[in-house]
């Protein structure tokens, strides 16, 4: 009597076939693994008998998807939603595989997906239930999620008491109750620190949020006016998307929906392989990226001394484009996931490369997951892109993805270039930060938190034809805006200083990369306030390309103590503008004597007090260069000196610039005189060089002693005990001794992970979702 | 779509007017490019060789007049090695790995720690021409960073006759 029985809960009946979700999803894996075609779907039946009808329901569709984010976002109060658009729409069939996505954050074409079929595969059908009107919420990052704070809504779609399939909404939320605040915070070193942590919970039934989740949800974070408002944009938004399928099969019918959702998925996966073919060319790429993981130093304060060392994040990848036109993206020999907050879950890595692939090789309407089944991906497990232990922490996975897929886009740069299709050339993507994160009391007396989304104006990579973009995108938003001063100053407590193109941040060549910006900003009005900072210091992620350099790396400024009340009441210079020079420091001459200065390299901290009047340099990376630098014309570095983009110092020595400059401050170049230098710069070049294998005979010698620090040789230790291929490529390479191994027990640092790890699929009761080889 | 042998010459010489390069980035893409890119790089090298795939601004593989081997080439001339070794170990380095090294190419506190990472330049051991700078921590391997599998682009993808090779 108090018990609900099957017949109510619907057991085997959602789909009214007699197939439970796990069953239909199995059988169309079966049917596309033993086919080749989606779903087993050779011809696309719809599509060529109706081409006409089936472009009227993509467009339909497709349309209701971006016009449903462009409505639902106008309801968010968060700047992050509002101003810089980081959310995305979904709509996926029953078995949980994407149809079609919207603008925006589209990473999550897969995320969601995957959060649908881990409540296939783990019976949600059976408990908690899955009816109309539900609504699940999920950020769980050990199931596909990217990060902690992209919260999912996903909504099942019912047509005639049969579920058809779900739409799913993401945002970006400025804080998810981290250990420290900011959606992507540094202070936690793994799962447990990540803030607060939802697995496909039945957060509504009837269309209307659980009170219990209403108060626990809000609660459970710094910013729950922002969190709200992020939650009633993603259910209109899911909402009016549910609206428009339900519209869809009223006038088209269930058939043709269900037939258009299907061959959608087919299409996108010919359509990436035909995008292939048309574009690039086969053969083997190989690239690789790093990421540089200071956590040794003082100003990184954590609770676990097994995550206090310096590591390097390693990411190499072999990309096969076959003939057929499939690829395969191999990621063998990456390093092992870490204590920070910066691992990735296979599906964040595979669902997210299309957010970067919608930009270069597939600027289409029809993402979705058909590209996922034309791609075979190879993450080994236990790697920073699929983590083997329930542990890991994710807040910032995104610092390791941007730099692995920058790689990729530097092997199909490789091909667009040998193609002739040079104006598709990239030569690689800005280390998308700082970020600028903190919290505390702001400016109305409120508890906050901040994240600023500047680094979505990063500077891009130079073409083959022309230079990179200043301070103009990041590779996760194809949207991105750096957003206007007065909404941060509305948003955070510090007022601008400054707000400036960063000068020779863009990695110089013939065509160099754009450069970033910097804004320099003062603390106000806030109490008992903290802010940290997050990017890349010690290296550069990403290369140049052809003979172009790497991007500028990054530097942080930081000041206490500035005495800059008392400068402003009495009419004191104060520091305004760029740290033009880093190397000639300007703003420290407008600070008080007592002032406490920090700059240095260490671009990784957290969370630290800031008074009033405390001053933080936020500065957004550039792009990497294309080209030899001596090639560049002798107009674009005029221009570059003119405007400040390039200091006269690296004009001379990188670019072979030979100039003067008036009384104005106008540089003129004297094109002879350059060209003259040019040619000595060869020789130049030459003189100092070494053949390459004389310089390997050295090289060797200091592996076979040893001889590199400690973080260097704890990324090849942690590739090294992943992968005996990459092992032995390496010492194939180096022709070193078949005893010679290097093992993380003999650097001293603490092994925490090495040898002992818990995944996810050990828990009882857990079936995770296997996406990629392992 | 496609576009002129001079507008193709243009793209190469990265002089092409926006309006072009903005078409041939936003329509599909034409598939005789790659003919015409090649005529328009011929036409600019000193050398008889013929191209069969260009690798970077100033370095091709080639067919050589002489043998019929495929060989990467640099553009002043110097031949590198066969067209499937890794021409970089061919090459002359310059390892930036100190601090030093390191600021002469960029302001204090914006170039990588040495510790953690070096940059690799790779010049022409005749010309000096800069064809790439690898930036990996010490004692990364020398990349092999592109094998194409040029019969099957020239039979399969662009319908070509693949040229003779003797190996």
């Amino acid at each position: 009597m108090n018990m609900m029985s099957t017949k109510e809960i619907g057991i085997g009946n959602l789909l009214a076939s007699g197939m439970t979700l796990k069953q239909h999803r199995d059988a169309i894996l079966e049917r596309t693994q033993s086919t080749g075609y989606y779903n087993g779907l050779e011809n696309l039946e719809f599509r060529d008998s109706d081409p006409i009808g089936y472009e009227k329901l993509f467009s339909k569709l497709r349309g209701g998807l971006v016009h449903a984010r462009e409505t639902a976002k106008k309801i968010a109060a968060s700047p992050i939603v509002e101003q810089e658009g980081e959310l995305c729409f979904t709509l996926y069939n029953a078995a949980g595989d994407c149809i079609l996505t919207s603008t925006g954050i589209i990473i999550h074409v897969g995320t969601m997906g995957a959060a649908i079929k881990y409540m296939i595969e783990n019976n949600w059908e059976a408990n908690p239930t899955i009816n109309p009107g539900d609504m699940f919420t999920t950020n769980d990052c050990a199931i596909g999620n990217v990060h902690p704070c992209d919260i999912a809504t996903i909504v099942p779609i019912f047509w005639a008491g049969k579920l058809i399939g779900w739409v799913g909404g993401v945002t970006h939320v400025i804080d998810t109750g981290a250990v420290t605040p900011g959606s992507m915070s540094t202070g936690q070193t793994q799962r447990f620190g990540d803030g607060y942590m939802i697995t496909c919970r039945k957060t509504g039934i009837n269309d209307e949020p659980l009170r219990d989740w209403l108060h626990e949800s809000q609660r459970s974070v710094r910013t729950p006016k922002y969190w709200i408002l992020d939650e009633k944009t993603r259910i209109a938004g899911c909402h009016m998307i549910r609206e428009l399928v339900e519209e869809v099969i009223r006038a088209d019918g269930l058939e043709a929906y269900e037939k258009f959702s299907d061959e959608v998925i087919e299409e996108g996966r010919r359509g990436l392989m035909s995008r292939i073919k048309a574009m690039t060319l086969p053969g083997k790429y190989r690239k690789v990226s790093f990421v540089d993981v200071p956590y040794k130093h003082e100003d990184i304060q954590i609770s676990n001394a097994f995550a206090k060392l310096d590591s390097i994040m390693h990411s190499p990848v072999e990309m096969t484009i076959k003939p057929d036109g499939k690829w395969r993206l191999d990621f063998e020999g990456a390093s092992r996931w870490g204590w920070h907050t910066f691992n990735a879950h296979q599906v964040a890595f595979t669902s997210g490369i299309w957010v970067m692939m919608s930009q270069t090789l597939v600027p289409t309407q029809r993402i979705n997951d058909g590209a996922y089944f034309a791609t075979e991906f190879h993450l080994p497990k236990g790697t920073w892109c699929n983590p083997d232990d329930r542990r890991t922490g994710h807040a910032y996975a995104w610092h390791f993805l941007v730099s692995g897929w920058a790689a990729l886009w530097r092997g199909l740069s490789q091909s667009y270039f040998s193609r002739g299709y040079l104006e598709e050339v990239n030569a690689g993507n800005a280390n998308t930060s700082n970020w600028l994160q903190g919290g505390g009391i702001n400016q109305d007396g409120e508890i906050h938190a901040v994240n600023s989304f500047e680094a979505s104006s990063c500077g891009t990579g130079a073409c083959a034809v022309k230079d990179g973009l200043n301070h103009a995108a990041a590779i996760w938003n194809p949207e991105g805006d750096m957003g206007d001063i007065e909404i941060w100053e509305m948003a955070e407590p510090l007022l601008y200083l400054g707000r400036n193109v960063k000068s020779n941040s863009g990695g110089y060549g013939k065509y160099r990369g754009g450069c970033g910006f910097e804004t320099l900003r003062m603390v106000w009005n806030a109490q008992d306030w903290t802010m940290f900072f997050m990017g890349n210091g010690y290296m550069n992620s990403d290369w140049g390309m052809m003979g172009g350099y790497p991007s500028a790396t990054g530097y942080r400024f930081e000041a206490h103590n500035t005495g800059l009340k008392e400068r402003i009441a009495i009419g004191d210079s104060l520091p305004l503008g760029g740290d033009l020079d880093p190397g000639a420091p300007d703003y420290e001459r407008h600070l008080d004597a007592t002032a406490v200065v920090k700059r240095d390299k260490q671009c990784m901290t957290t969370e630290d007090c800031y008074d009033n009047h405390d001053l933080y340099l936020n500065y957004l990376r550039g792009g990497p260069g294309f080209g030899d630098p001596i090639d560049r014309e002798v107009s674009a570095i005029e221009n570059d000196l003119n405007q400040k983009f390039l200091l006269p110092e690296f004009a001379e020595k990188v670019y072979g610039a030979v100039f003067t400059q008036d009384a104005k401050g106008v540089f003129s170049i004297d094109a002879n005189l350059t060209k003259q230098r040019r040619t000595e710069i060869r020789k130049e070049r030459l003189a100092r060089a070494l053949p390459t294998r004389e310089w390997m005979k050295e090289e060797r010698e200091r592996i076979i002693n040893k001889h590199a620090a400690v973080q260097v040789q704890h990324m090849f230790a942690t590739s090294f005990g992943l992968s005996e291929k990459f092992t032995q490529e390496f010492k194939d390479f180096w022709s070193l001794p078949a005893d010679w191994q290097l093992l993380e027990d003999e650097l001293g640092v603490p092994t925490y992970g090495s040898k002992h790890r818990m995944d996810l699929s050990l828990m009882p009761d857990v079936k995770t979702v296997v996406q990629v080889e392992e | 779509m496609s576009y002129t042998n001079e507008q193709v010459s243009h793209l190469v010489e990265g002089s092409l007017d926006w309006e072009t390069t903005f078409r041939m980035l936003s329509m599909p893409k034409d598939n005789s490019r790659f003919e015409q890119y090649l005529a328009a790089l011929q036409a600019k090298v000193g050398f008889k060789d013929r191209i069969v795939l260009p690798l970077a601004p100033h370095m091709y593989i080639v067919q050589s007049a002489k043998t019929k081997q495929w060989l990467i080439k640099c553009d002043c001339g110097h031949e590198f090695c066969d067209y499937k070794e890794n021409w970089k170990l061919h090459a002359s380095i310059y390892v930036r790995d100190t601090e030093e090294a390191m600021t002469e190419v960029y302001p204090k506190l914006m170039a990588p720690d040495t510790q953690w990472q070096v940059y690799r330049e790779y010049y022409c051991p005749t010309c000096g021409t800069l064809h790439d700078v690898e930036a990996p921590t010490p004692w990364y391997p020398v990349i092999h960073d592109f094998e194409p599998d040029i019969e099957a682009f020239y039979k399969e993808w662009v319908h070509l006759p693949v040229p003779e090779r003797v190996d």
